[in-house]
């Protein structure tokens, strides 16, 4: 069987939440950014699949898609970065650690 | 004679004091400084008399417009009449004094002259000013130093007092603010108080906008009730930063409510004046009863501040050429008056480190000069002939009673009913601190003002004198501005 | 025609002596201050009597009667056109007598100052007061605009006030100047007040012109006045009124006198020259001044101030008799003997015969200032001697002090209206002015004057006779005061005497015309013969010490102890002034400010802040939780526009 749009669909949403809830639930700051990734990779899923599915001669979503990739990579960095300051200063990567940040 | 060489030169001065090297390089700069621009206020005073005298009746004098931003119309555009002329003069006269009372500042003295300075350049050139966007950012720029002499160099809760005072200040500022705009959009695009005071608002336009311009500029000059600043503000701030609050700030106000509000929307003032005269009928009596119970010598004189101001708004309420030529009196005078009485203050604080009426007593006995000065004030303050309180306070009678019917009647009456209670708590005041048996002993090795106090009082004596004495000279150079002023609002 | 340097030099060196002596007396011209003041004085004086001479005898009369002369008059400050503070010279009878009164008086006190004050620490601040007082006291004699004589008024006031409390560092001196200054000034609210209606409706300041258009019922002007009424009294009343409370308060006229006994705290010189002779009639002049108007155009004014005056005439002396501080008794007698001059303005008409009130008057302030002016230096020179105000330490004086003793007699029998002494001569005049016009008054006149003499001869008896040998004769060695201090008893003794002998009604009148003045013998009997009984029961119970006065007091129980409270006036403006002013009115004031008007500035303050502190914890740094807030405000948009705003 061929995969339709709704099953990739399916599996984008199942990994977007799969996202959102590592993000809320989990304490490491590396297993949130992790879960982000995960939230973005499912976008990545959604622009490609209806690229192919709907507008299959159109190039947009697959554009979109490397951009997120970039961006995401270079977010990945930015964020690693910080969380070694944050491990520098604090001694932990734990987000509640962090809380005083916003002082 | 160009009118940018009285904010050239105070920012020039306020420069130099920030490349000075010592504390003393940044006192003679500054008292060099200052007194340049006293030198300049009366040369401005005695070319426009000669202009005025050859017979130039243009309303504004020396006016230079420079575009500033063509597109919304913003124009650096200034000019002097008499009050402006009054004003300047006023403002030289506090600054010198601000600056010689200062001279033992140890703390940072190099920021707090230049932020003296800075405040005195807003001054002049608010009063300069004749495009409302202009004059709003020079009010502006005499406002945050304000915040900052009593944040930093202030004494008691000083911290809670700047706030407060700024924060009231912005408040009146953001109500101009929003004045200005409407004034901009209902007159057909112009910040241009000439343009403007020929051009037709309507009147509800007027009804609305008039009472913003003068509540927001009655911050500033203490409109009951919105005075609350004056006695916290003053209380904390250093010697000179009342002086300069009292003598300049406030007469921003009145100069805006004036020049801004009565001028520019002759139909809001008529609406409203009956409100301004009971508001400041008010003031008058109450800051004086309120004055009645202080017992700190800067309460007392910030809430007979508020008392002697009120008379400068009771006079434009009273839309008579008389009483607004009394109310300008008034400023002059008051900004005189009340500078030397803080610089007074502040000299007798330096000395015994108290400002408690029930703790001094027997000053006259050594020192003698500040207790002459004390009395001095205080009779100027009470509203002595020959003294410039007097003139001014007469002359907004006389133009309150030429208002035939009984409102006017009665509110003038219990404006002059003041006079009563002010001769009640100024000679409280006195009696108790430069006259009776001294109560403390360690005041007998007290030593009298130093030659810079005496310099900076005598400085203010001059000026009262010179309006008690011979009060012509500031009646013929305010009474055709006043004239101006009352023909548009009969005219309108 | 006037001498116009002349003129304006006499208020002028009083001035500059002020001005000379405030600047740099107390550094450079410590010791020479005193001379300084007293030869400005001497060229003044002089010059007021060349005026005077040359007003009365040389230009002064036109076709029979005395002009009204304005030499000069410069614009000090304009309000409206017509409208505007002059200073200017007005020349006129009653202006060249006072001039003449003020310069002489003030001169007495200059030299008796040399004396009385030497070695003070502020001899120069002493003599630079005097003569700010000498001449703003000549500048509202000399008043022609309205306003002039109002800022003089103010100016003798302040320098009343200063020299009151020139003693600064006793309290009791602070505490009696505040008061003299506060009690004036709130009756110059009155005056001003009565300034702002009367010129308004004259349309003018100028007093000429102010005269001239409110007299006259044809003026426009007049017709307004009139016309235009408030609470059931017409403009003209209601100004005129007002402009006699100002008097009123400056003359020390029952109910506002209580500042003048406590004003005696100042050196006794001051209050010969200001409590005495000159500034307290002020008021009178004042009134005499504007006397057209009270009398023509408002004549129920003047009924209440006949009133007035009487009633300050008998209260004062009843209270007079109690007092035991001399300068009191002398404080009360003055505020007596002003109540005097102010019922004869009140019972005089304008013009002609009818005005014999208003000459009285002007007659007896003159004679009043000479011997008035005389009992104080006198007392001034016992005081000096005793050291004490209180009679209870004084007594058998006249061997020690003989030429205090003899002038102080004079004085006495000039003041208890003995012929021929100038008391007599001016007192019948009101009393036969009293007696055309007004009966009741006339019978509160002739009483007082009975009391009159009792109480002055009970000071005097209590003073040089009463104990014989006093216990201070061997501590004080001392005599009576120099030639500084006798040379003006001596002078002011002469004019007490013999001023009664001038033809007064010929040079002042209220139209300027010749007023002869007859006196009637049986006339003068009644007032006369009081007069002595009021002498020898003096004689009688204070001649020798003894007990006849204390069981006289007691005998009297209440009206005693009333009198000798000054009837608790001063106990009612207190409670006034304490419960009603301080409590009442400036307490709530201040505590109203501090917590309604200052609190709904600080409450704003705290609403703002207390809404900070509520939305600040939504900022609570937890990344998770916004993520949540953050997601569930996604959904609910989601709804939104998916389900509900298709």
């Amino acid at each position: 069987m061929q995969p339709g749009l709704y099953h990739i669909l399916f599996l984008s949403a199942a990994l977007f939440f799969i996202g959102v809830y590592g993000f809320l639930t989990r304490r490491n700051l590396i297993t949130m950014l992790m879960s982000i990734e995960l939230i973005l990779n499912s976008v990545n899923l959604n622009f490609i699949a209806f690229n192919k599915y709907l507008w299959p001669n159109q190039m947009d979503g697959l554009f979109f898609t490397l951009f997120i990739i970039a961006i995401a990579a270079a977010e990945a960095a930015v964020a690693i970065a910080i969380i070694i300051n944050l491990y520098r200063s604090h001694n932990s990567i734990d987000v509640e650690n962090a809380e005083d940040l916003k002082y | 004679m160009n009118l940018l060489l009285l904010i050239g030169l105070p920012l020039l001065t306020a420069v130099a004091v920030l490349l000075s090297r010592n504390k003393e390089q940044v006192k003679w700069i500054s008292l060099l400084g200052s007194m340049a621009q006293l030198a300049l206020a009366f040369m401005l005073f005695f070319i426009f008399r000669n202009e005025r005298a050859t017979g130039n009746v243009t309303q504004m004098l020396f006016e230079q417009n420079y575009p500033l931003f063509s597109s919304l119309n913003i124009n650096f555009h200034f000019g002097v009449d008499g009050i402006s002329v009054a004003m300047i003069l006023l403002t030289s006269f506090v600054v010198v004094a601000g600056v010689l009372v200062s001279w033992n500042i140890e703390k940072m003295t190099k920021e707090f002259y230049f932020l003296l300075l800075l405040l005195g350049m807003g001054a002049y050139g608010f009063f300069i000013s004749l495009d409302l966007f202009i004059l709003f950012f020079f009010l502006e720029i005499s406002v945050i130093p304000k915040y900052l002499l009593i944040g930093i160099w202030g004494s008691g809760r000083k911290e809670y007092s700047a706030n407060k005072l700024a924060l009231m200040l912005m408040g009146g500022s953001a109500l101009i603010l929003v004045g200005i705009l409407g004034l901009y959009f209902a007159a057909g695009r112009s910040f241009d108080i000439m343009e403007l005071s020929k051009a037709t608002v309507s009147l509800s336009y007027q009804h609305i906008l008039f009472p913003l311009l003068f509540v927001g500029f009655g911050v500033f000059t203490a409109l009951f009730p919105l005075h609350t600043w004056v006695p916290d503000g003053h209380s904390s701030a250093p010697t000179a930063g009342s002086m300069f609050l009292a003598g300049i700030s406030m007469k921003l106000g009145g100069y805006g409510c004036l020049r801004v509000a009565t001028y520019l929307l002759p139909e809001g003032a008529k609406e409203f004046a009956n409100i301004i005269i009971i508001l400041s009928a008010i003031a008058i009596l109450y800051g004086a009863f309120a004055t009645m119970m202080q017992k700190d010598l800067k309460y007392i004189n910030a809430y007979s501040s508020v008392s002697h101001v009120g008379f400068s708004l009771l006079g434009i309420g009273m839309l008579t050429q008389t009483a607004i030529t009394g109310a300008l009196m008034q400023m002059v005078s008051h900004g005189l008056m009340t500078a030397l009485f803080f610089a007074v203050i502040g000299m007798i604080y330096d000395r015994t480190h108290t400002r408690m009426v029930g703790e001094m007593g027997g000053l006259m006995k050594k020192l003698p000069f500040i207790s002459s000065v004390f009395f001095i004030v205080g009779l100027c303050s009470l509203g002595l002939p020959g003294l410039s309180g007097f003139v001014a306070e007469m002359t907004i009678f006389m133009g309150s009673w030429e208002n035939t019917d009984a409102f006017h009647r009665i509110a003038t009456i219990a404006a002059a009913m003041s006079i009563v209670v002010t001769a009640v708590y100024i000679l409280r005041a006195i009696g108790n601190t430069v006259m009776g048996p001294i109560r403390n002993e360690s005041y007998l090795s007290l030593k009298d003002a130093a030659w810079n106090e005496r310099l900076a009082a005598i400085i203010l004596v001059v000026g009262i004198l010179a309006i008690g004495i011979a009060p012509g000279w500031l009646n013929d150079l305010l009474r055709p501005a006043a004239e101006e002023i009352m023909n548009r609002i009969a005219g309108n | 025609m006037p001498n116009v340097t002349a003129i304006a030099l006499i208020p002028l060196l009083p001035l500059a002596g002020f001005l000379l002596l405030g600047l740099f007396g107390r550094k450079y011209l410590k010791n020479s201050s005193g001379i300084i003041g007293t030869v400005l004085l001497l060229a003044s004086t002089i010059l007021a009597l060349y005026t005077a001479y040359e007003y009365f005898f040389v230009y002064g009369k036109v076709a029979g009667v005395y002009e009204k002369f304005v030499p000069l008059q410069l614009t000090w400050l304009q309000f409206s056109p017509g409208v505007s503070i002059d200073m200017g010279l007005i020349i006129d009878p009653i202006s060249v007598m006072m001039l003449v009164v003020v310069t002489f008086i003030s001169l007495m006190v200059h030299i008796y100052s040399l004396g009385y004050l030497k070695g003070e620490e502020r001899f120069p601040t002493y003599y630079s007061f005097l003569g700010l007082f000498t001449f703003s006291m000549l500048g509202l004699v000399l008043a022609s605009n309205i306003f002039q004589i109002y800022i003089f008024w103010e100016l003798v006031g302040v320098s009343s006030f200063l020299l009151i409390g020139y003693y600064y560092d006793k309290p009791s001196a602070v505490a009696a100047c505040k008061k003299a200054f506060i009690v004036t000034r709130f009756a110059d609210l009155g005056f001003l007040i009565g300034i702002l209606i009367l010129s308004f409706s004259g349309g003018t300041l100028d007093f000429s012109t102010l005269i001239e258009r409110l007299t006259s019922p044809e003026t426009n002007e007049f017709k307004a006045a009139a016309a235009s009424t408030f609470l059931g009294a017409s403009a003209l009343t209601w100004g005129a009124a007002l402009v006699f409370v100002g008097g009123a308060g400056k003359s020390a006229m029952f109910p506002l006198h209580i500042w003048l006994p406590d004003a005696m705290e100042g050196p006794t010189p001051v209050s010969a020259l200001i409590h005495a002779a000159t500034m307290v009639v002020a008021g009178v002049f004042l009134v005499a001044r504007l006397f057209p108007i009270f009398s023509v155009a408002v004549p129920g004014v003047l009924e209440i101030i006949g009133w007035v005056g009487a009633i300050s005439a008998i209260v004062a002396a009843i209270i007079a008799c109690t007092q035991t501080d001399i300068k009191r008794v002398l404080a009360y007698s003055t505020m007596s003997q002003i109540g005097y001059m102010m019922f004869a303005l009140g019972v005089s008409k304008y013009g002609g015969e009818s005005g014999l009130g208003y000459t009285a008057s002007m007659f007896h302030l003159f004679t009043h200032a000479m011997f008035k002016a005389l009992l104080f230096l006198g007392a001034g020179a016992v005081i000096h001697y005793v050291h004490s105000n209180d009679m209870k330490d004084m007594g058998g004086l006249r061997k020690l002090l003989p030429i205090t003793h003899i002038t102080f007699l004079i004085a006495c029998l000039a003041i208890a209206g003995v012929p021929p002494f100038a008391g007599f001569f001016s007192k019948e005049e009101i009393l036969l002015a009293a007696y055309n016009n007004n009966m009741a008054i006339y019978w509160i006149a002739l009483i007082t004057s009975g009391i009159t003499a009792f109480y002055m001869f009970r000071l005097y008896f209590n003073i040089f006779w009463s104990k014989e040998l006093p216990s201070y004769t061997k501590a004080t060695k001392g005599k009576e005061g120099g030639f500084v201090m006798m040379l003006p008893l001596v002078l002011l003794a002469i004019g007490a005497a013999a001023a009664g002998f001038i033809p007064f009604g010929e040079f002042v009148s209220s139209d300027g015309t010749v007023l002869h003045s007859h006196f009637d013998l049986t006339f003068s009997a009644a007032p006369v013969i009081l007069g002595l009984a009021g002498i020898f029961t003096a004689l009688w119970l204070y001649k020798k010490q003894n007990d006849k006065p204390a069981k006289l007091a007691t005998s009297l129980g209440g009206i005693y102890k009333m009198a000798y409270n000054k009837f608790y006036i001063d106990e009612i403006y207190l409670f006034i002034t304490k419960n009603v002013l301080f409590n009442l009115i400036g307490r709530p004031a201040a505590w109203f400010d501090k917590n309604i008007v200052d609190g709904l500035m600080n409450l704003i303050g705290n609403i703002t802040q207390s809404i900070s502190e509520g939305i600040k914890k939504v900022q609570s740094g937890k990344v998770q939780q916004y993520a949540i807030y953050f997601l569930g405000g996604v959904i609910v948009l989601a709804v939104l526009f998916i389900y509900i705003w298709k």
